[in-house]
C-alpha cells in the first residue's frame, strides 16, 4: 500500500479499518543470498538499497529483539555532514543527501527536518579550529557558515553568553543539518525493504556462524540454522560478540552513552546547538521536549541503561550553556551500547573470510550515517568492492596507520 | 555500574573516586616486539559480553592502580586488587 495524504483521508472515512502491517512477519526461509546480522537502521538500511539498487531480494535480515529497539531509537536523533577529514566528509555528505530525498524514496514520514546544527565555539583557538572546518566542508560541497557572537544571539539569546571561563564568542552552523524521527527510519526501511521481497525475522538471535573451508555456510540462530552465500554483520553494540563467533578480533569497545528528554516546553530552541567546552547537544522535538546528550560513561558495558555521575555531568554541561535548564525537569532517560572503535570512525569492509562483511565501529555518530551506511555496505555485498565515499573505512587501516582520528584525541575508545 | 567500589586500601569509596582506563588484559610488549604484537596491543580489544578485568585509577584517593573484575552487563564487581599484585604474578 503506497501512502499518501489521500490514503490517510480515505482510510479515515473508513474508520481506518482497512490499514494493513507495514512489513511481514515471515519464518526464515532454508538460505538467501544474503544474511544482515542485526535489524537496525544500519542492518534494515543496507537491506533496502541491497533491494532497491542492486536488486538482491533473497535477503534476511536477522534482529535478536524488536526492530527499533536498538540504537536506532535511542539516540539524539541528530543528522549533519560537518565533518573536516576527507575520509569522512564525501561519506557524511552522502548520507545527508540521502536523507534530503528519503521521505519520497521510501514513501515514509520520517519527519526529516533540516533546522540547521550550530557548534558553538568559546575561545580563540576554536574558532580557528571551526573557521578550518567550515572552509574544509566548504571544499567539500558542503554547506557552513561561521557566525559571530552576535549572530549567534539573534538566533539562540538565552545562552551564556557572557559565562566568565568559556563566553560565547561564535558558531560554526550548517543549515542543513537537523532532527529526524528515528524510529520512523527503522520502520520506513524495513517496510521498503520487505514490500522488495526481503525478510525481516525479528526475535531471531545470531549463536554461531558456521563456516567450512574458509567459507561462511550460513548462521546457528534461535529459530534453527540459516544458510546463506554471504554474511554481513551490522551489530552495533554487539559487534565484537558477533565477529567472535567468526574468530574476527575487533579494534572496538563497547560503551553505554545515555540521551534524555525534558518534559514538553513551548517552541524554545529551534536548531540543534552543540556546546564547545563540555559534550553537550540539544534539540527540541515537536512534541516540545529537550531531546539531548552528551559524553559515553567511559566504561566497557553492554548495559543499556548509564550511571547517575554521567547524568550529572552532562546536566552540568548543560546548564553551562543554557542556564535557564536548571528549571527544567528530566523526564526520562536511556542507553544505548556505542561500539567505540579505536580512531572514532566507522569500519565498512571485508573481513578475513570471503563472503563476510563487517559494518561496525560508529562511536557516537551511527545515526546521521544510517543511509549513506546502507548506501555503501549493500554497494560493498553486491559488488564486492567498497562505494568510494567510504573507501577509507577499512578494518585494516589501525594495523597500516591510516586512522581517521576526526578529533585528534588518540587511539583509545573512551576518549572520542 | 556499582556505586561503591571497595578499594584494598581505601576501603569502600563511592565510584566517582575511580578514574577508568580500560581493559587489563592486553599485555604491553618488549620495544623490539613484532609490529603485529604491538598492533594486537593497542587497538584490538577482546570486549567481553560479561566478565572483564579493567584497570581503575584511585585518582580520588589512594591513587594506586587498582584492576577491577567485574561484569560488563549486570554491572556485578567480582573483585578488587592492586594492579601491583597482577603484575607480579
Amino acid at each position: 500500500m503506497r501512502y499518501s495524504a489521500l490514503s490517510i483521508l480515505l482510510n479515515g472515512l473508513k474508520g481506518n479499518k482497512d490499514w494493513t502491517p507495514a512489513w511481514r512477519s515471515p519464518a526464515p526461509k532454508k538460505h538467501y543470498d544474503v544474511i544482515i546480522v542485526g535489524g537496525g537502521g544500519h542492518g534494515l538500511s543496507t537491506a533496502y538499497y541491497l533491494a532497491k539498487e542492486h536488486g538482491i531480494t533473497n535477503v534476511a535480515v536477522l534482529e535478536k529483539g524488536y526492530l527499533g529497539a536498538g540504537n536506532i531509537g535511542r539516540n539524539t536523533t541528530i543528522i549533519r555532514s560537518n565533518y573536516l577529514l576527507p575520509g569522512n566528509n564525501p561519506f557524511y555528505e552522502l548520507s545527508m543527501k540521502l536523507w534530503e530525498g528519503l521521505e519520497q524514496d521510501f514513501n515514509f514520514n520520517a519527519m526529516v527536518s533540516q533546522r540547521g546544527v550550530l557548534n558553538l565555539f568559546h575561545s580563540d583557538g576554536q574558532r580557528d579550529a571551526y573557521t578550518n572546518r567550515g572552509n574544509a566542508m566548504r571544499l567539500h560541497g558542503v554547506d557552513a557558515e561561521l557566525l559571530d557572537r552576535e549572530q549567534v544571539r539573534a538566533k539562540l539569546p538565552f545562552l551564556d553568553f557572557d559565562n566568565g571561563r568559556f563566553p560565547i564568542l561564535g558558531g560554526l552552523f550548517q543549515p542543513r543539518g537537523g532532527t529526524v524521527r528515528h524510529d520512523a527510519v527503522a520502520w520506513g526501511y524495513a517496510r521498503g525493504a520487505d514490500s522488495r521481497g526481503v525478510d525481516i525475522i525479528q526475535h531471531c538471535e545470531v549463536t554461531g556462524i558456521r563456516r567450512e573451508n574458509g567459507k561462511v555456510l550460513g548462521v546457528e540462530t534461535t529459530q534453527g540454522f540459516i544458510g546463506c552465500n554471504k554474511l554481513a554483520l551490522a551489530a552495533a553494540g554487539n559487534s565484537s560478540t558477533v565477529a567472535r563467533m567468526a574468530d574476527l578480533t575487533l579494534p572496538i569497545d563497547s560503551h553505554v552513552l545515555q540521551a534524555f528528554v525534558s518534559e514538553g516546553l513551548k517552541p524554545f530552541v529551534d536548531c540543534v546547538v552543540t556546546f564547545g567546552v563540555g559534550h553537550f547537544y540539544v534539540s527540541q522535538s515537536d512534541k516540545g521536549g529537550l531531546v539531548f546528550g552528551g559524553d559515553i560513561d567511559g566504561y566497557n558495558s553492554y548495559a543499556q541503561r548509564g550511571n547517575l555521575a554521567c547524568v550529572e555531568h552532562v546536566i552540568e554541561a548543560g546548564v553551562s550553556m543554557i542556564p535557564a535548564l536548571s528549571r527544567v525537569r528530566v523526564l526520562r532517560s536511556w542507553g544505548g551500547i556505542m561500539d567505540m572503535s579505536m580512531d572514532g570512525s566507522p569500519i565498512i569492509d571485508r573481513t578475513h573470510i570471503d563472503n563476510l562483511y563487517l559494518n561496525a565501529g560508529w562511536c557516537y555518530g551511527g545515526f546521521k550515517a544510517t543511509p549513506a551506511s546502507g548506501f555503501c555496505y549493500a554497494h560493498l555485498i553486491a559488488k564486492n568492492e567498497p562505494h568510494k565515499v567510504a573507501a577509507a573505512y577499512r578494518l585494516d587501516r589501525f594495523e597500516r596507520g591510516y586512522m581517521i582520528d576526526e578529533k585528534g584525541v588518540g587511539a583509545q575508545a573512551n576518549l572520542h | 555500574m556499582a556505586s561503591l567500589i571497595t578499594c584494598p586500601h581505601c576501603g569502600q569509596r563511592p565510584k566517582e573516586e575511580y578514574t577508568i582506563k580500560g581493559d587489563a588484559g592486553p599485555k604491553r610488549p618488549a620495544p623490539g616486539a613484532p609490529e603485529r604484537e604491538w598492533f594486537d596491543y593497542v587497538y584490538q580489544r577482546d570486549n567481553p559480553r560479561g566478565t572483564l578485568q579493567e584497570f581503575w585509577h584511585h585518582s580520588g584517593g589512594c591513587r594506586r592502580w587498582l584492576v577491577v573484575t567485574r561484569d560488563t552487563v549486570t554491572h556485578e564487581v567480582f573483585s578488587v586488587s592492586d594492579a601491583s599484585e597482577r603484575a607480579a604474578s
